[in-house]
């Protein structure tokens, strides 16, 4: 591994893993507490219809899906507050025209698909220095939004208390919709679509299993994403596995050592 | 004029939820220190005035004051609320003392400073339920985290205390303890309280005035002169008394 960490693209890998595994330990913990993964989900596949629409334009993929998937994220919230729709339904609706819109720009330019199948399953091949840029000022931004955490969680506690202590919970719904979005189009090219929400679950979820308080629940999410995401990578690199999966399957395996320490 | 004495003030209050009234023409001035109870039948608007006032339900018509302002501009923390029905997340990893810490600051606590969990220890230990300090919110029964609730609420010392039917899920023995801790933060504080209930014995032991609601206002005074023969079988159906629940010693007009 150290051998590997000599190569740029390896380096790139590495600390494009880590920052993504930072905001997704971050934000995951509102994913997972509020029962959002399919929400993640949707998400990932809305980048997808942005990906494909970039590609078809011939601009970067990435520039087309960050705004694409936010729009996409910020309709799945209103269509949840606005109507008598659940979450799921909602997303089901976006889920499935970002995807099938994804589809259709792929059908008018076919020459793309092979660049687009790097997009759906993730390459560490494929992080760019701009690619790292991006998330590392993205996790900047982010770190200013530490005084908002309290009334997150807050909200996700109880968001009827927390309204009535006269938070303003919608606006900060729309917002983590907002950053949620972000952070899964910034972990796409590591992951691939089809993995990233995976990405944004499972620390969590361990770090569930592990804490009693959502503080030390955040953090420990934090910290499980970044050690799993090394680990992973040297897996990927040592037995020549996709690193997407390879990062995945180590963060389910320790998902599923933590259950018996299941925290109540 | 505002009344300085008037810590809720109604003139033609009306509510409106989905676009249907649910509440209309109230006319009611809860002056401050009075203890109120809401009753009235399910469906009958209660929980609905109480959401108004919390500023989670618009006012639809006329009038309201808090301590002579508007639900919308009354500072957070001068109302302490226990909820009827606990929306809490119950996968939620916290704390008993996180909990109660959440009202003084009105946020989910990262770490607790010792000031605030000075005051949050103190104020589980005068509701009685010190013991849960460091027990998971999850593991918590249904009175327990009545009491943790009643914590949270009184921790910040508010002025206004609202209370949706706080005795559910809780044994008689407990539901005579909550109402115990209560009227004795009331009295040391002074605090002005609504409290809705189905419970008539709590109404007449314990209450300075009753708010008989059935979508309009059916009284308001004390509850000797609201809850009248008349006004309950208007109301329930039936009087009070003949109730099976009913156990005696309510004051009738």
């Amino acid at each position: 591994m150290l051998e590997a960490l000599s190569m740029p693209f390896m380096q790139r890998a590495v600390l494009a893993g880590m920052l993504v595994a930072m905001l997704g330990g971050y934000y995951g913990v509102f994913i997972v507490q509020r029962g959002m993964s399919f929400m993640g989900s949707g998400l990932s596949h809305a980048a997808f219809g942005g990906v494909a629409l970039g590609l078809l334009l011939g601009v970067e993929p990435m520039g087309v899906a960050v705004p694409f998937t936010i729009a996409t994220a910020l309709g799945i919230t209103w269509l949840r507050r606005r109507t008598v729709l659940g979450e799921d339904t909602a997303i089901g609706i976006f889920f499935s025209v970002s995807m099938a819109l994804g589809i259709v720009f792929l059908s008018l330019r076919q020459d793309f698909t092979t660049e687009a199948f790097s997009y759906l399953f993730g390459s560490i091949l494929a992080v760019t220095p701009a690619d790292l840029w991006a998330t590392g000022l993205f996790l900047l931004f982010s770190l200013f939004t530490l005084p908002v955490w309290s009334r997150w969680a807050y909200a996700t506690f109880d968001r009827e208390l927390a309204l009535a202590d006269r938070l303003p919970v919608d606006r900060d719904d729309y917002l983590l919709s907002v950053l949620i979005a972000v952070t899964v189009v910034l972990a796409v090219k590591l992951l691939g679509i089809m993995l990233v929400v995976a990405f944004l679950v499972v620390p969590a979820a361990t770090a569930r299993m592990l804490a009693r308080s959502f503080f030390r629940m955040s953090l420990l999410a934090v910290g499980i994403g970044m050690g799993t995401t090394l680990l992973g990578l040297f897996v990927s690199y040592t037995f020549d596995l996709p690193s997407g999966a390879a990062v995945i399957l180590v963060q389910a395996l320790l998902f599923f050592l933590s259950l018996p320490f299941n925290r109540r | 004029m505002s009344d300085p004495s008037a810590a809720i003030r109604m003139e033609s209050l009306g509510v409106r939820l989905g676009g249907h009234l649910v509440l209309e023409d109230l006319n009611v001035t809860v002056e401050s220190g009075a203890f109120v109870s809401i009753i009235g039948p399910n469906g009958a608007g209660k929980t609905s005035l109480l959401k108004t006032i919390l500023g989670l339900i618009p006012v639809g018509a006329g009038r309201l004051r808090i301590n002579g302002r508007t639900p919308e501009d009354l500072p957070t923390g001068e109302i302490g609320y226990v909820p009827q029905f606990k929306t809490l997340n119950r996968s939620f990893p916290g704390t008993a003392i996180e909990l109660v810490a959440s009202g003084l600051k009105r946020r989910w606590p990262g770490r607790l400073g010792k000031a605030d969990r000075e005051r949050a220890e103190a104020m589980l230990l005068r509701v009685k339920a010190n013991h849960l300090e460091g027990r998971s919110i999850t593991r918590l029964s249904g009175g327990e985290l009545q009491r943790v609730y009643l914590a949270r609420a009184l921790v910040s010392r508010p002025g206004i205390i609202l209370l949706d039917e706080p005795a559910t899920g809780i044994d008689v023995v407990g539901e005579l303890d909550m109402y115990r801790l209560l009227e004795d933060y009331q009295k040391e504080s002074g605090a002005t309280v609504m409290m809705i209930t189905h419970d008539l014995n709590a109404v007449c032991h314990l209450c300075s005035h009753v708010l008989l609601l059935n979508r309009r206002q059916i009284g308001y005074g004390p509850s000797a002169e609201v809850l009248s023969d008349e006004n309950m079988r208007r109301v329930f159906g039936h009087v009070g008394h003949d109730h099976p629940m009913w156990v005696g010693g309510m004051p009738h007009a």
